[in-house]
């Protein structure tokens, strides 16, 4: 069972305000799915620590990555892209004190 | 013969003989719409003017010339978390709401490209995450089957939308079964393209390493028409990979079929049951062979993915702050701006996965959660690629029941989770799989799921083709 400390302290990691009623529905919750994560205990240790998974082989191939360099995109977007904050002020987005 | 119920093809030939314009098809469309999505709601949005427009500039081709692409003047529709320049996408969450798109999705841009026209943006889980479209902010879609019961999920809207008619095809994406799943509940045919071989770019994004966008029509052919034109090498997407469509030569006769036992132990409707193993006896009275198969780490694969799709949906989800875009609410503090903006802009589930997600990847858990799940998807990999060396195709059920009632899941979260236990491997391993209507109970769907190796859609195409022949007989 995951206590209510603990998911106070993962909801303020993830920046979500919870309600009181929302911190008690999500200890139930996540213990419930924690709990059936258990059958991962199961799973024998893998024997050599590869754990690569993405078909990195085939992006290699296709040459996936491309330069490193400015493209050109319509002056509107900019525009656009700072239109659609919600605080803004000549071209910039506002953001509060972050120090 | 209705517009309504004309293929891809149909209605091409039917322009090319002038027999209706695309502006006559897509109002069809539209008044369909008007007619029935106040009881489907697979729509969030009704591109009106968009359509129109694409349709008249559509029909300005069709006219001029004698060679247009297959998709030009046939009206679509779009899952709400892939971008179209100039409408809303919300991604179904109050946390965009208002959000227009600044650009096109690739796909979008490759379907314009070739003269689509785009009715509207169509329901979903909130971010994609969900199995019945009920976790969306703004409105529950039903199942045209049955209006009592869900349409399965996430992309709902998109499989309603095509089996009420509101549409000739529709996108949806797929991360553990989005696109298969509500396909098999509705009664349309899905596909989950291999990973990489549709650019991600404009997407929404839930878990990138397994998010997939992909087409849901009325038959087969439809899918790989679709298929064909969205899939492709991207430079704006560094996953997506040169990808040259080749008709394959297999056939269901001669077919090596494998058929998973885990998939048949426990768990699963007998009902559904019945109905998939009738469509795979189906296929060795047309000549494959079937072998039986294991998949040994298939208890796994909910588990893993329950803790790997959330980890990167936790990363993927942390750019709604309420700083750039969305939902924004008034704070104190920078602290209290994410606090609150996040807190009243996201719902419950998704709210859930990000809390999942946070846990898996934070100090002290990481070790037993993230990195034993990423130990996990790699013997997942391994099981396909060892099947794969003995058979041809994978074929089993989509979903271990046919579309449940509204409400009936909503309490209990981990029993939603259990409607994907055969479609996440299967974004795990980044396999490709389709799921096609194979009977029915009742009046509700059961869809066939056929899985193929790496890039092999077009084996699994040729396949279902058949399958779909073969089924319809009955």
């Amino acid at each position: 069972m995951i206590s209510k400390e603990e998911v106070i302290h993962i909801a303020k990691l993830a920046r979500l305000e919870l309600t009181e009623k929302e911190i008690e529905k999500m200890q139930k919750d996540l213990s419930a799915i924690l709990d059936y994560f258990n059958v991962l205990k199961k799973v024998p240790k893998l024997k050599n620590g590869k754990k690569n998974n993405l078909n990195t082989s085939l992006i290699r191939a296709n040459k996936g990555i491309r330069r490193d360099g400015v493209g050109q995109k319509s002056s509107s977007l900019a525009n656009n892209l700072v239109q659609s904050a919600p605080d803004k002020k000549e071209g910039y987005i506002k953001v509060k004190a972050v120090l | 013969m209705d517009i309504l119920d004309l293929t891809i093809k149909q209605l091409h030939e039917g322009f090319l003989k002038k027999q209706f314009s695309s502006v006559e098809v897509t109002e069809a469309y539209l008044e369909q719409i008007e007619k029935k999505d106040k009881d489907i709601g697979a729509y969030l949005t009704i591109t009106e003017k968009l359509a129109i427009t694409q349709a008249k500039n559509a029909d300005k081709i069709i006219s001029s010339r004698k060679d247009f692409p297959l998709l030009c003047g046939l009206p679509c529709a779009i899952k709400d978390n892939i971008l179209v320049e100039g409408e809303k996408c919300t991604a179904g969450s109050k946390i965009l709401e208002n959000y227009l798109a600044p650009y096109d999705a690739t796909v979008i841009k490759k379907l314009k490209k070739d003269g689509a026209v785009i009715l509207g943006k169509t329901n979903l889980d909130e971010f994609a995450m969900g199995a019945s479209t009920e976790n969306s902010a703004f409105k529950k879609t039903k199942n045209p089957n049955d209006l009592t019961r869900v349409p399965g999920g996430s992309s709902g809207g998109s499989a309603a939308a095509v089996l009420a008619k509101e549409c000739c095809y529709a996108l949806g994406t797929d991360t553990g079964g989005s696109i298969r799943q509500p396909a098999s509940f509705c009664g349309v045919v899905g596909l989950k393209p291999t990973y990489g071989s549709v650019s991600r770019y404009g997407l929404v994004a839930f878990a990138s390493s397994l998010d997939q966008a992909g087409p849901l029509a009325k038959n087969v052919e439809d899918v790989k028409i679709i298929f064909n034109v969205i899939s492709g090498k991207d430079y704006l997407d560094a996953t997506s990979v040169y990808y040259k469509f080749k008709e394959s030569n297999k056939r269901i006769k001669g077919l090596k079929i494998g058929v998973p036992k885990e998939y048949f132990k426990k768990g699963i409707d007998k009902e559904v049951e019945k109905i998939i193993k009738n469509a795979i006896k189906k296929a060795e009275d047309n000549g494959a062979k079937i072998i039986e198969i294991s998949l040994p780490n298939s208890d796994y694969a909910l588990a893993c993915y329950y803790i790997l799709a959330p980890s990167e949906a936790s990363a993927n989800l942390a750019r709604y702050d309420g700083i750039k875009y969305g939902f924004s609410e008034p704070a104190e503090n920078l602290l209290g701006t994410y606090l609150k903006s996040r807190g009243n802009g996201f719902g419950p589930e998704v709210k859930r996965r990000i809390m999942l997600g946070t846990y898996s990847l934070s100090s002290g858990y990481y070790d037993a959660y993230y990195k034993k799940a990423q130990e996990v998807r790699r013997l997942i990999k391994e099981d396909f690629k060892k099947t794969f060396e003995k058979v041809d195709l994978i074929m089993g059920p989509t979903s271990p029941s046919p579309a449940f009632k509204i409400g009936e899941r909503t309490d209990n979260p981990l029993s939603m989770y259990l409607a994907d236990i055969y479609t996440v491997s299967v974004n795990l391993a980044g396999l490709p799989a389709i799921s096609l209507p194979a009977g029915k109970i009742g009046k509700l769907p059961v869809g066939l799921q056929i899985i193929g190796n790496y890039f092999e859609e077009n084996k699994i195409l040729v396949v279902a083709g058949e399958m779909e022949r073969m089924l319809k007989l009955t």
